[in-house]
């Protein structure tokens, strides 16, 4: 497809879409499949052509549409005609027995109890690129992608900008690795076009494996061809011919939608032999992780690539300049190449203008924990944590308080509420003792234990750890112990003081990320929540009332300081 | 051409505040243990590739505010190496008293007891008694092989065997199955070290062996001496014969 070929295409599909009167749009993401959308897709189908409505109105199942606490989410999209204006109803909780009522409502009142107030917070603060198409376009057709833009900065960027050129856009841009780390993606770019290789690689790093974060998931499923496109645009700009998208075997569905969009952007010059007419050329192959998170480190995803045992290995050198197979290697996240497709699109300067600080563009989380609207949400950078809990999330539910916020996940720590009106940025959620991570964000109130959560993803650490390196394979272990000690009312002080020399020691010589901050979930909970720990071993107390065997309710300030 | 075939310089450099020179193809540790700088390390082993997984080889590098592994880094113009510190120490001596928390080191009842890298170690480093809890782990010992036995109690999972096995002997016998402090060292797919039909019985890994958990059948307590076989210099002579 050339890119004369490819604006073709994109009328002749809005074209088509106009003919129709009403767009309904059926969230098949994974959230709201596990609520039989599906089926209500089915049904949606059944009931147009059951009532002759099949030229008028196009039922497609398209990506996440965020809230996924209200699932099944559905929209419809209707025309404007010579009585009213075009509009967009979003309807929550829907069930397949509402659709009938649903189907009738088309061009009349809508279901009033169904409707989803897309005026709240929820939806009105947030800032969409990365998931500006999610939830609008159907994921498994790629003319619905091409009808909104897609593969148009590819081909733009293949027909008008040198590989320098696409390299000092991105540098500009000021785009930070998504993936958690924040590592400047334009210099990662330049440094493996710099490299050299007789070949080199591109990888997408789908092997996303925080508890409790879902946002590569939801772009994988919603909109693949985003990520396929920052994935050959990379390509062209560092000078590799091939790429591989790694994804972790439990997200099935990920895995079929780009497999699928691989083979259809194939078809369509896309991606493969001669992209768009040029001389480039860029493969993409889709590789399953075996359920192991130490295979988000690089060095390790590298070696499941390769066909090894999953475990890290010391950098230098760098995958920039020996990674795959020993070639030069370009690794980003998902939601990093996500953002590339618009930076090209419409400037550095425009995405540089967005964020706060050395934070640009915006920032997709995984809303999860004790707050009312959980889901998947994109903000700017440089928003406060305090209007993404109580704006976006709808503060924690009747009779809570929110104590702390988690990001980062088993890498991160528990910012506590005091903190909250910090902004999100890559550099105040690392002095606050926290990172900014790959994404998830935890919400927690005065139910849940800071030293039981400590415990948690210190197990999770132990659990996940590739036993390589002595002070993460045994190091987590011994924590957990401690932890576990504490938890059920029988540690003393000196097993306080054992945890904290355990967490320099683990931090400081792990070999890779995973040991080097397994240690920051309790190093931040002891930073802002010593007294429940002190609570816990001195008067045998878990003011949360979680840690079974213990007392629960406070802790006078008068005992803790006694 | 790749850049580890290029043709090596001298450079110079500071470990401790001694001023050394070296090739610019040798890691620190190399350079150091040409110097007589103790740096302590348990997974290295002269002539096999290196992982970097004891963490114990950990130095201080002038303006890195990491740690790095001694074995993993190559030697630069003006480096600056601290290979002794307070801090080191103290990580040092945690991590062999994590590894004896780890399985069950018993040296008065080892076959290696006097011959053994650890123990060597733990009493070099001054670790005369652990703080952290034993973990006690239930693991078997694999006496199927006629000559040698796998005692999985006093493995540290370094990974030498499997190296020299992969790497030297061109068997691949050893692998390591699992993760975490489950990991374990296995022959084959997991099949018991007698039945491996990849073993050449060469004993390469036996010898290789910091602690006792790989040895000679009939040696009892502190009878189990190891030969240490000189990989480095074999591999120099079938290199040089080969020109």
């Amino acid at each position: 497809m050339t890119p004369e070929e490819l604006t073709l295409a994109a009328e002749k599909e809005e074209n088509g879409s106009r003919a129709f009167e009403h767009i309904v749009g059926v969230c098949t993401s994974t959230a709201c499949l596990a609520s039989h959308s599906d089926k209500i897709k089915k049904e949606f189908d059944a009931q147009v052509k059951a009532k002759g409505l099949t030229k008028s109105v196009r039922v497609k199942a398209v990506g996440c549409c965020g809230l996924c606490a209200e699932g099944p989410m559905v929209y419809v999209e209707s025309q404007a005609d010579a009585e009213k204006a075009a509009e967009t109803r979003t309807y929550a909780h829907v069930s397949n027995e509402a659709v009938p009522a649903l189907v009738d409502s088309l061009g009349a009142a809508p279901v009033a109890d169904l409707a989803c107030d897309t005026a709240q917070p929820f939806f009105t603060r947030q800032h969409k690129i990365v998931l500006e198409h999610s939830g609008v376009v159907d994921p498994e057709r790629l003319e619905d992608s091409i009808q909104v833009g897609g593969y148009q900065a590819l081909l733009n960027a293949l027909t008008t900008m040198n590989p320098a050129d696409v390299v000092d856009t991105i540098m500009r841009s000021g785009l930070r690795g998504r993936g958690g780390g924040g590592f400047p993606t334009g210099l990662k770019w330049s440094t493996v076009a710099k490299a050299v290789g007789d070949r080199k690689y591109v990888i997408c790093n789908g092997d996303e494996g925080d508890p409790g974060a879902f946002m590569d998931r939801s772009v994988m499923e919603s909109d693949p061809h985003r990520v396929l496109e920052g994935m050959a645009i990379a390509g062209y700009a560092v000078g590799a011919t091939e790429g591989f998208v790694y994804v972790r075997a439990e997200y099935p569905l990920a895995v079929k939608r780009l497999k699928l969009a691989i083979k259809q952007a194939e078809r369509a010059g896309l991606l493969g032999a001669n992209i768009g007419g040029t001389h480039f050329s860029f493969k993409i192959d889709v590789r399953l992780g075996a359920g192991a998170f130490v295979c988000g480190e690089e060095t390790a995803l590298i070696a499941s690539i390769e066909g090894r045992r999953g475990s890290p290995r010391p950098r230098p050198p760098y995958p920039a300049a020996s990674g795959l197979w020993g070639f030069p290697t370009l690794i980003n996240n998902v939601e990093t190449f996500a953002n590339i497709a618009p930076i090209v699109k419409n400037g550095a300067e425009w995405y540089a203008a967005l964020g706060s600080g050395k934070s640009q563009g915006t920032k997709v989380f995984a809303l999860t924990g004790k707050v009312k609207n959980t889901g998947l949400i994109e903000v700017p950078m440089g928003i406060t944590l305090r209007e993404i809990v109580y704006d976006i999330g709808g503060g924690p539910f009747d009779g809570h308080t929110i104590k702390a916020v988690q990001t980062g996940g088993p890498s991160g720590g528990c910012i506590p509420e005091a903190y909250l009106d910090r902004p999100v940025e890559y550099e105040t959620l690392v002095q606050l003792g926290s990172i900014m991570g790959s994404g998830g964000l935890i919400a927690m109130d005065d139910t849940s234990c800071m030293v039981d959560v400590a415990r948690y993803f210190m197990e999770f650490c132990m659990t996940e750890s590739c036993g390589k390196c002595i002070p993460c394979r045994v190091g987590t272990v011994e924590m957990h112990a401690l932890l576990t000690k504490i938890c059920e009312g029988q540690a003393t002080m000196t097993d306080l003081e054992q945890l904290e020399e355990l967490c320099d020691v683990v931090r400081s010589t792990s070999l890779c990320g995973l040991g080097q901050t397994a240690p920051s979930p309790v190093i931040s909970t002891l930073r802002y929540f010593r007294e429940e720990y002190l609570a816990h071993i001195e008067h045998k107390t878990c003011p949360a009332g979680v840690c079974s065997g213990l007392k629960s309710g406070a802790v006078k300030a008068k005992e803790v300081v006694a | 051409m790749s850049p580890t075939m290029t043709e090596a310089t001298v450079v110079t450099l500071k470990i401790d505040d001694r001023e050394i020179s070296a090739r610019s193809d040798q890691t620190v540790l190399e350079v150091a243990w040409e110097n007589d700088v103790f740096v302590p390390a348990l997974c290295h082993y002269e002539g096999l590739g290196d992982v970097g997984a004891c963490r114990l080889c950990l130095v201080e590098i002038k303006g890195s505010p990491k740690l790095t592994p001694a074995c993993a880094i190559k030697v630069v113009q003006d480096m600056e190496v601290i290979t002794l510190s307070e801090r080191l120490q103290k990580y040092r001596r945690s991590i062999i008293e994590l590894l004896f928390a780890e399985r069950n080191h018993i040296c008065s009842v080892c076959v290696s007891n006097g011959h053994c890298e650890l123990q060597w170690l733990a009493q070099k480093l001054g670790v005369d008694h652990i703080r952290y809890p034993y973990l006690y782990p239930k693991v078997s010992v694999d006496a199927s092989h006629e000559r040698f036995a796998l005692d999985h109690n006093r493995c540290i999972l370094c990974a030498r065997c499997v190296r020299a096995c992969d790497e030297v002997e061109g068997a691949h016998v050893w692998d390591l199955l699992g993760r975490g402090v489950d990991t374990r060292l296995i022959s084959d797919l997991g099949t018991p070290w007698g039945e491996s039909e990849t073993c050449t019985t060469c004993g390469k890994c036996v010898h290789i062996c910091p602690t006792g958990a790989l040895f000679e059948k009939g040696k009892s307590v502190a009878e189990m001496v190891h030969a240490r076989p000189r990989f480095a210099a074999m591999a120099r002579v079938r290199n040089n014969s080969g020109r």
